[in-house]
């Protein structure tokens, strides 16, 4: 087997590491693992790198992944939880400059390359750089830099020049025009397209234009991969480019956002503003579905359940119950908070799930449970909606304010099943469900809790 | 290696990819964008193969500039994803004082 050959199989190794850590980073037992496996994977790819007979100039080698490694791996430790989106941002922007400064040495080095090298080279440098800039612009804005924290307005015909200007050079040099300067120029208007792109972009939006970046650098790396004629840069950059480009639909709509609207809409920047007006019409809920309410819930310490006359109505107690009893077996505690109207008669719940074998103890008045909440992970509420209502607190001009609530929007995240955006018995809106921490689960809540316990269950 | 053969490659791990990622629990999405992150770091192996034929002060440079930025793309990106995922692990004594 010639060395070229041992490279080869390495590097089908080494991505057959990628697919199948990725695929495990897609469930929450099996994701560590998943990581693990995807970068050993990346370390079978290096060796066989390095294993490569064109391999040269090892002391510089040893410079770059010296420097590097002295960066990465403390930024990457110290940085706090909070911070995890910004710091993501970084290290996809570092790898598309990386793309960008490698067709631009092979731009330098090669004399008349042909169509199929030259082309994945420009390609490669113009995605590379929009990512680049357009990452390091994203971690500003996360980070709250003074600069980056300013309102921008979006620079839509700009762009569009920038844009053409872009692919007008890009033809240029493809055509044989064969000055550097023009692959310089090239760099440096996708990248002010970048900037200029991400810049407008408000920072609740940053997530998925993150996740398209990061699908961008991908795109960029197999590109890269097609002019070096290599199969690990193909097969590992484009299976970023695809899986991240869903990954960005997925989030967009998590989100009730189109792609289209994060990037040309000019809500992004508001929508701060937006929900904390008090004007119903704007708002968005953010909706959820069964798994991601069983995942939140399996790893929470303490959940509340607050039920309403929704858990009556669609005699959901004795779910409630199994679900409770799924969670208690891994260790979360659970606990329910009764208002003392709940329901449409006093002691309705306490029937109810006494009914279905819940402890006694277990069912806490308001007065007791309201103190509970600060330290509460997940708050479920199940068809209930006015005696979990803020503006019974904090808007003095509703027809509730001043009746007591339980203070659910005091816990970590609240996750409310519901049928629909209806409103309560009272006929008001609930301030609640448009808060950033509030997730809302629609349908029946016997049908969802069913769903969530069959959730947790594989888990 | 001829260009259809890379094309058909191109084509089939974007099938891949996209198969992958099919359905994915909004709280995974983070985790698994830092993980697809940290893969795309295998811009190193380019810059690294690039190198050694390349000639002059400013290639080097340019080039070791490019590895150090692949390196930090993959040794953070994967670093980074394993802290995230740490929440998976178990019960943390408090996860609240993390996150705040």
């Amino acid at each position: 087997m010639s060395n070229e050959d041992l490279v080869t199989l390495l590097y089908i190794v080494g991505f057959a590491l990628f697919i199948v850590g990725l695929r495990m980073v897609r469930g929450p037992r099996t994701a560590v693992r998943g990581n693990l496996i995807a970068a050993a994977g990346m370390a079978v790819a290096l060796i066989a790198t390095l294993l490569d007979d064109r391999i040269g100039d090892w002391v510089l080698i040893a410079i770059g992944i010296a420097i590097g490694t002295a960066v990465g791996i403390p930024a990457a430790r110290s940085v706090k939880m909070t911070a995890m989106p910004q710091m993501v941002a970084l290290f996809n922007g570092v790898g598309g400059g990386a793309v960008a400064l490698i067709s631009l040495v092979e731009f330098r080095e090669g004399d008349d390359l042909e169509l199929e090298t030259l082309i994945p080279i420009v390609f490669a440098a113009i995605i590379g750089s929009i990512s680049f800039w357009g990452s390091n612009v994203a971690f500003a804005k996360l980070q709250e830099l003074s600069w980056a924290k300013r309102r921008f307005p979006r620079f839509t015909v700009p762009n569009i020049a920038l844009a053409a200007v872009t692919l007008a050079i890009a033809i240029a040099i493809v055509a044989g025009a064969d000055a550097e300067i023009l692959f310089w120029l090239l760099l440096l208007s996708a990248g002010l397209l970048g900037v200029m792109a991400v810049l407008p972009i408000g920072g609740a939006d940053m997530p998925v234009v993150i996740s398209t970046l990061n699908a961008f650098t991908g795109l960029s790396a197999a590109a890269a991969g097609i002019a070096l004629d290599n199969t690990a840069l193909i097969v590992a950059g484009m299976l970023v480019g695809a899986s991240g480009s869903i990954l960005t639909k997925q989030m967009a709509e998590a989100m009730n956002r189109s792609i289209g609207n994060v990037f040309f809409g000019g809500f992004g920047g508001a929508a701060g503003a937006v929900a904390a007006g008090d004007d119903g019409a704007d708002r968005t809920v953010r909706s959820t579905s069964a798994a991601d309410v069983a995942i939140q819930l399996s790893y929470a310490r303490l959940v509340v359940v607050v039920p309403g006359y929704g858990m009556a109505v669609a005699q959901a107690q004795r779910a409630v119950a199994d679900l409770a009893a799924e969670l208690e077996k891994r260790d979360v505690e659970v606990l329910y908070a009764i208002h003392p109207v709940a329901g449409r008669m006093p002691g309705h719940m306490n029937v109810l799930l006494a009914e279905a074998d819940v402890p006694y103890d277990k069912l806490k008045e308001m007065d007791d449970i309201n103190g509970e909440f600060a330290r509460t992970d997940v708050a479920l509420i199940i068809g209930a909606n006015d005696v979990t209502n803020p503006a019974a607190r904090n808007v003095p001009d509703s027809p509730i304010y001043g009746m007591p609530i339980l203070d659910v929007d005091k816990a970590s995240s609240v996750v409310v099943l519901k049928r629909s955006m209806a409103s309560g018995f009272a006929g008001i809106d609930n301030p609640l469900f448009y808060d950033e921490k509030t997730a809302m689960l629609f349908g029946d809540a016997k049908a969802s809790v069913g769903e969530i316990t069959a959730e947790v269950q594989q888990l | 290696m001829d260009l259809l053969t890379e094309l058909a490659i191109l084509v089939l791990a974007a099938f891949v990819g996209f198969e992958v990622i099919s359905k994915v629990p909004n709280t995974l999405h983070t985790p698994l964008m830092s993980a697809t992150n940290a893969i795309h770091g295998i811009v190193l192996l380019g810059a690294i193969l690039v190198i050694g034929p390349a000639d002059g002060f400013l290639n080097d440079l340019l080039l070791v500039i490019a590895i150090a930025f692949g390196t930090i793309n993959v040794v953070g990106g994967f670093l980074v994803t394993d802290r995230m995922l740490g929440m998976f692990k178990g019960r943390k004594p408090d996860p609240k004082a993390e996150e705040q």
